[in-house]
């Protein structure tokens, strides 16, 4: 296994290497790259991964939902027209200073921590952390108490309040389980980037970066490095793999 | 001293009958509840993402606190070796069971998924204190059985000290889970703090004392058998004693938060701006569920036996209204994700999350006390729980501290 996994890292560096290398670099010019290669079936996630994100609040604009969007779409979350139970995996939050009069617009979901609270607090398991730290839901035995919900400092998670019908073969949703954010964990597991990033690139305001921050060579890694960085709620010590910056 | 004699309720009889009609009709509205809120979800209740605990959870927190408190009476006779407490101590031990299992059918039936009970059982996360509630609960069934066959089997007499002390101790270690199930979460500006656990455990006394209050006053009237005045007080200042711990662990809870600036907003919240939360707080908890039973209890005449039921009845409201302001207020004050800053979104950030029960919740609610009231009243009326008498109304209270007319323990077997 051990073998295996060497095997897989080398042919991922690989992989960057030449993904970096053929990517263009320029000022005002947003950096698009994939950072992630496909992990063969049966191979488990890989604790030398640590998948997260940095999002720069200055280049979000209110106007846009483009990360919005492209959740719903991918995901398949079809609203009910009750906005107090209709499922939310990423949501845009306007914020101000009462006292400056400062104003951001962010997306916040889950912020699959290093030690999430939802995890902790789950009696069964069912919320859990893969080895590379994306936080999900097993719903075969999530029995539905919402007690991570109760936890979640982010408010990121949701409770199907209702059945589902023509779910994603990627994204089965159980009424009566907690569900958030994967990160789109279907299509890092292929070697793609979450849709809320793809679309933030494409045609949002590229404020999404999303990648592996174990990786030094990786983006995101080199930026969270050098440039200063803010976890929501970091006093709380959950260590947030989504991190922010203009906030 | 008379010699103590237990005695079935006897059942069947027209009085009982309505009694464990109406008790059935209520739990067969809340199996009704159920199966509506399961089968359309839970979108039909007034749970929502923001308050995703509601109505449910306030009468199963409720029942579960008083299933502990109301092993007190047992415990202060058997542990503490207080003679006029001990002939009570089999429904003590009844009541508890009963109002447990009352709570977790609850808190069971509301789950999302709750056919996977199983599941909870079979897998278990050690970390979470919702793991460890699913063995106190499960273990507090067996050791208040095992505590109560020492109670009504003479031959095991030599178990009953050690299964009283084992039965209180869990008691105390089940109440701290219960407590910490809100003094473990750190996200909420409400919850998160040590002080929860000991004060669900003064909490605890005092519902579980009232609870059992009026079910022995309901349970002797009902069957004609006597209570002698001088229990009555007892159990009336016993009950003024719990609530004034409550009151304590209550207002140092806020006075801590308080203290810490940045828990201004959710206490302003819950003692000044909340609304509904705020009149639950002040004049449910603190006036008519804290001030006025403590008058009651120290204040009226010693004989008055309606300040008696009225300072219970009065203890069991305020309760309710102390956990909806801990559950729901806790929920509706909004999550602090930027503290000190305004925000606003698509899925209600900053806002107070409003919160309005709906009627199967209610239901449900109702049905958990109905199940536990016929747990115990069925119980009663099949096994020996309640002695013949509790001591003769008028007669003169002996010394304090030297037990009542009823002398001392002795079961009848």
């Amino acid at each position: 296994m051990s073998t295996d996994n060497n095997d897989f890292d080398g042919q991922r560096r690989a992989f960057l290497q030449v993904a970096g290398a053929v990517t263009v670099v320029a000022p005002g010019v947003t950096l698009i790259a994939a950072q992630a290669s496909a992990r063969p079936a049966g191979e488990p996630a890989s604790a030398a991964n640590r998948w997260g994100m940095l999002i720069d609040s200055t280049k979000c604009s209110p106007d846009c939902k483009a990360c919005v969007t492209a959740c719903k779409q991918e995901m398949g979350l079809v609203g009910h027209d009750r906005p107090r139970t209709d499922a939310q995996y990423i949501r845009k939050l306007e914020v101000s200073d009462p006292s400056t009069g400062m104003r951001h617009s962010l997306p916040v979901m889950c912020q699959h921590c290093a030690k999430p609270a939802c995890v902790d607090v789950c009696p069964t398991g069912a919320s859990m952390k893969r080895a590379d730290g994306i936080v999900l839901v097993d719903r075969h035995i999530c029995i539905g108490c919402r007690y991570c919900m109760m936890a979640c400092p982010y408010k990121a998670r949701s409770f199907t309040h209702e059945d589902q019908t023509d779910q994603k073969p990627y994204l089965p949703r159980g009424k009566g389980t907690v569900e958030a954010c994967t990160m789109c964990v279907h299509r890092i597991d292929a070697g793609r980037q979450p849709a809320c990033v793809e679309a933030c690139q494409s045609s949002g305001g590229g404020a999404m970066l999303f990648g592996d921050l174990s990786d030094p060579s990786s983006e995101i890694a080199k930026r969270v490095s050098t440039e200063t960085t803010t976890r929501i709620r970091g006093e709380l010590g959950l260590d947030p793999g989504v991190r922010y910056q203009g906030i | 001293m008379r010699k103590l004699v237990y005695q079935e309720l006897t059942p069947m009889t027209p009085g009982w009958l309505a009694v464990v009609g109406g008790l059935a009709v209520v739990i067969l509205a809340a199996a009704a509840s159920v199966v509506y809120m399961e089968h359309e979800g839970h979108w039909v209740t007034g749970m929502t993402n923001q308050v995703v605990w509601g109505m449910p959870h306030v009468f199963a927190v409720f029942l579960i606190v008083a299933a502990s408190g109301a092993l007190n009476v047992a415990s202060i006779g058997s542990v503490f070796g207080r003679e006029p407490y001990q002939p009570l101590g089999r429904l003590s031990g009844l009541l508890a069971i009963a109002l447990l299992a009352g709570g977790l059918a609850v808190l069971v039936l509301d789950l999302g998924r709750p056919d996977r009970l199983a599941v909870a059982m079979t897998h278990f996360n050690f970390k979470s204190i919702f793991a460890w509630n699913v063995i106190l609960y499960s273990g507090f069934f067996g050791i208040v059985a095992l505590y109560l066959w020492t109670m009504m089997d003479w031959t095991k007499k030599a178990f009953y000290k050690p299964a009283a002390i084992a039965a209180f101790v869990w008691r105390l270690v089940l109440t701290t889970g219960t407590g910490s199930i809100f003094g473990f979460l750190i996200a909420r500006d409400a919850y998160g703090s040590a002080v929860m656990a000991p004060m669900f455990i003064a909490m605890s006394f005092a519902f579980g004392l009232a609870v059992f209050n009026l079910v022995v006053m309901a349970l002797y009237a009902g069957s004609g058998r006597p209570i002698g005045d001088d229990l009555v007080l007892r159990l009336r200042k016993l009950l003024g004693l719990f609530v004034a711990a409550n009151l304590y662990f209550v207002a140092v809870q806020h006075l801590t938060a308080l203290y810490w600036a940045g828990h201004a907003g959710v206490e302003a919240f819950i003692l000044r701006d909340g609304g509904i939360y705020t009149l639950l707080f002040w004049g449910g908890q603190v006036g008519l569920g804290g001030v006025v039973p403590l008058l009651l209890a120290f204040a009226a005449k010693p004989q008055c036996r309606n300040a008696f039921r009225m300072a219970s009845a009065l203890v069991i409201l305020g309760g309710l209204a102390q956990v909806y302001v801990i559950i729901i207020g806790g929920q509706a004050y909004p999550l602090q994700l930027f503290p000190g800053m305004e925000i606003s979104s698509s899925f209600a950030d900053g806002q107070v999350h409003s919160y309005v029960p709906s009627l199967p919740e209610i239901a449900l609610g109702l049905g958990g006390v109905a199940l536990a009231l016929l747990i115990t009243l069925v119980g009663a009326s099949f096994l020996r729980f309640l002695p013949e008498s509790l001591g003769e109304p008028s007669a003169p209270a002996e010394a304090e501290g030297h037990g009542a007319p009823v002398g001392v323990h002795q079961p009848a077997e």
